[in-house]
């Protein structure tokens, strides 16, 4: 549905974007992940047609987003970022006239209207002036902006920026169902958010791809499968054989450190009693499996082995914080030409 | 075709739905019906040579309120849409500059258009009162409201021209009025000049809306200020649509 190839963009002397590579396909919700000024917003304005680029060629549905800009455009639906809106106008009037605007027929425009309103949950401010609506609900106005003419696409920029976290949660589960109907592109600088609602997770830094796959591959890439600590819970029969297991696990290659989190109470020797260990693996790769193995090989009887999955935000910071030598590399020849 | 008059009727509608046009009516209502009343008053004073109309058409008064309404009516067109964003949703949508140069030139036409249409309701009122034509003859009104809208697109564009450069209303409003008072100013060189000949009078014919307002509103009626004014409308037009295209450059 989008071809992205080459993309540059520069504003006066600072690169905006540089060299973006990337497509997605119909049905898919690609996240768009960067921290402020990584180039988001300059993007989602070349694809919908707002700012031409420097360099590369973009296409919308098959459409050339510059040459064949009309039928490009008519299939995005795009929610700016700061959502700007008419405040003399009312929600309804607004929604009227943007659906007229994007070519839906006269005929079509009350009830496309009425199922925008429906669906972003503004049916009862409809009659309001948009000046006088809150920031919530000024987005979900620019949200049923972007989807009333039901175009195949959807550049939602910073759609949850703002809000509270009720709404942010109502945005979240619309774009969620709106993804049956549309390919999404979205972009936030909150991981969480992209984990959440996105099939496929492009990262961005300082006008570059640097990372792009589904969560759990962008997981495995970043070579930080696990964060934190392991925890393990073994049956032993009293403290004494609790401080023998500790120390087998201790020996472990895959284990750094071991600790006793919660023993079994002083003097018990009842062979019920659980022993939770803390444990910090050695190396990044994850600990779990030889831990498994040990077990098995001395028969002690498990009840618990979790390790928490390392967060989007270690992933993202691993990957943004490898962006400085790819940078230096890249701006050597622009240094030759301005010396 | 569908598209101009979609965006035509959101310029008109937001033109109302703001109260800048009704405080720019009531005002405008204000100095013309005092300028009225100036002119009707002098024939209290026994026989003149001019016609209510004539007199209408020349005051002050009149030109005052005409050169301070172009930069009120046009400084927001572009300025407030690029200063409030809002023309990123308006050009993601599938339109044509040329559809929203054309829309908000319209638009504005419209919106002066029916400022100055009260203003007829004077010259009725005299009639209906005094059972007199306010003017020698038809074409007097005829001349001085087709002059009236003829100025008004040449100036309106020239509003809209400044307001696509800046995304500063007060900037947009300033270059405006200076341009216009420039172009206002040149017209007045023929006065200046004290004795006036004939090759004197062509060349400022063109320029000054004072002698130009004199011939129409005695029902005279000439062509070269008509061809100058939509020439330099269609100009300033195309200005506009180049400047509004370099936004996508500029940015």
């Amino acid at each position: 549905m989008i071809s992205v190839q080459g993309l540059t963009k520069s504003y006066g002397s600072t690169d905006a974007v540089r060299d973006l590579s990337f497509s997605v396909d119909r049905g898919e919700v690609i996240g768009f992940l960067g921290p402020n000024g990584a180039g988001k917003s300059t993007t989602m304005k070349i694809l919908s047609g707002y700012l031409p680029a420097d360099a590369g060629e973009v296409r919308i549905a098959g459409f050339d987003i510059l040459s064949q800009s009309l039928k490009a455009r008519s299939r995005i639906g795009y929610l700016p970022e700061n959502v700007p809106l008419y405040p003399e106008m009312r929600v309804g009037e607004y929604l009227r006239y943007r659906a007229a605007l994007k070519g839906v027929r006269s005929r079509g425009i009350t009830e496309k209207v009425e199922d925008a309103l429906e669906l972003c949950s503004i049916a009862h401010v409809r009659n309001q002036l948009i000046g006088t609506l809150s920031k919530g609900y000024r987005q979900r106005v620019g949200l049923a902006d972007a989807l009333v003419n039901e175009p195949d696409i959807l550049i939602l920029d910073e759609p949850t920026i703002g809000l509270d976290p009720g709404q942010i949660r109502e945005v979240r589960e619309l774009i969620k169902g709106l993804a049956k109907r549309h390919t999404i592109l979205l972009s936030s600088h909150i991981l969480s958010e992209v984990e959440m609602t996105c099939s496929r997770i492009l990262i961005i830094n300082k006008g570059r791809i640097v990372a792009t796959g589904t969560p759990a591959e962008l997981r495995e890439r970043s070579g930080i499968p696990l964060s934190g600590s392991v925890r393990m819970e073994i049956q032993t029969a009293n403290r004494e054989a609790a401080e023998a297991v500790l120390t087998i696990l201790q020996s472990l290659e895959e284990v750094a450190s071991a600790t006793v989190a919660k023993a079994p109470l002083a003097g018990s020797s009842s062979t019920f009693s659980w022993t939770r260990f803390e444990i910090i693996p050695s190396s990044s790769g994850d600990p779990r499996p030889g831990l498994f193995e040990e077990a098995v090989r001395r028969g002690w009887k498990l009840r618990e082995l979790s390790g928490h999955e390392s967060s989007l935000e270690e992933i993202f910071t691993s990957f943004v914080n490898r962006i400085p030598a790819t940078t230096e590399r890249n701006e050597e020849p622009k240094e030759a030409v301005n010396p | 075709m569908r598209t101009f008059w979609i965006l035509w009727k959101r310029e008109v509608a937001s033109a109302f739905q703001t109260p800048m046009a009704w405080v720019i009516l009531f005002f405008l209502l204000l100095v013309t019906g005092f300028n009225f009343y100036a002119g009707v008053s002098v024939l209290n004073h026994g026989p003149t040579e001019v016609t209510v109309v004539e007199s209408f058409f020349n005051t002050v008064f009149f030109w005052f309120s005409f050169l301070l309404l172009f930069p009120l009516l046009t400084m927001r067109l572009y300025s407030e849409e690029y200063r409030s964003g809002t023309i990123e949703p308006l050009m993601t949508a599938p339109v044509r500059d040329t559809h929203v140069v054309l829309a908000k030139f319209f638009g504005v036409l419209f919106l002066y258009a029916f400022l100055w249409m009260p203003t007829g309701l004077y010259f009725l009122v005299f009639w209906w009162q005094t059972h007199l034509t306010s003017a020698g003859a038809i074409g007097a009104f005829v001349g001085s409201y087709l002059l009236l809208l003829l100025m008004g697109m040449f100036y309106l564009s020239l509003g809209c021209l400044c307001s696509s450069l800046t995304r500063h209303q007060i900037t947009a409003a300033v270059m405006t009025f200076a341009v216009i008072a420039l172009f206002f100013l040149t017209g007045l060189l023929s006065f200046l000049a004290g004795h006036v000949d004939t090759m004197m009078q062509g060349i400022t014919i063109t320029f000054s809306p004072i002698d130009q307002m004199t011939q129409f509103s005695r029902g005279i009626f000439d062509t070269r200020p008509v061809i100058w004014y939509l020439v330099m409308t269609g100009l300033c037009l195309f200005l506009t649509l180049q400047s509004f295209q370099a936004r996508r450059w500029r940015s």
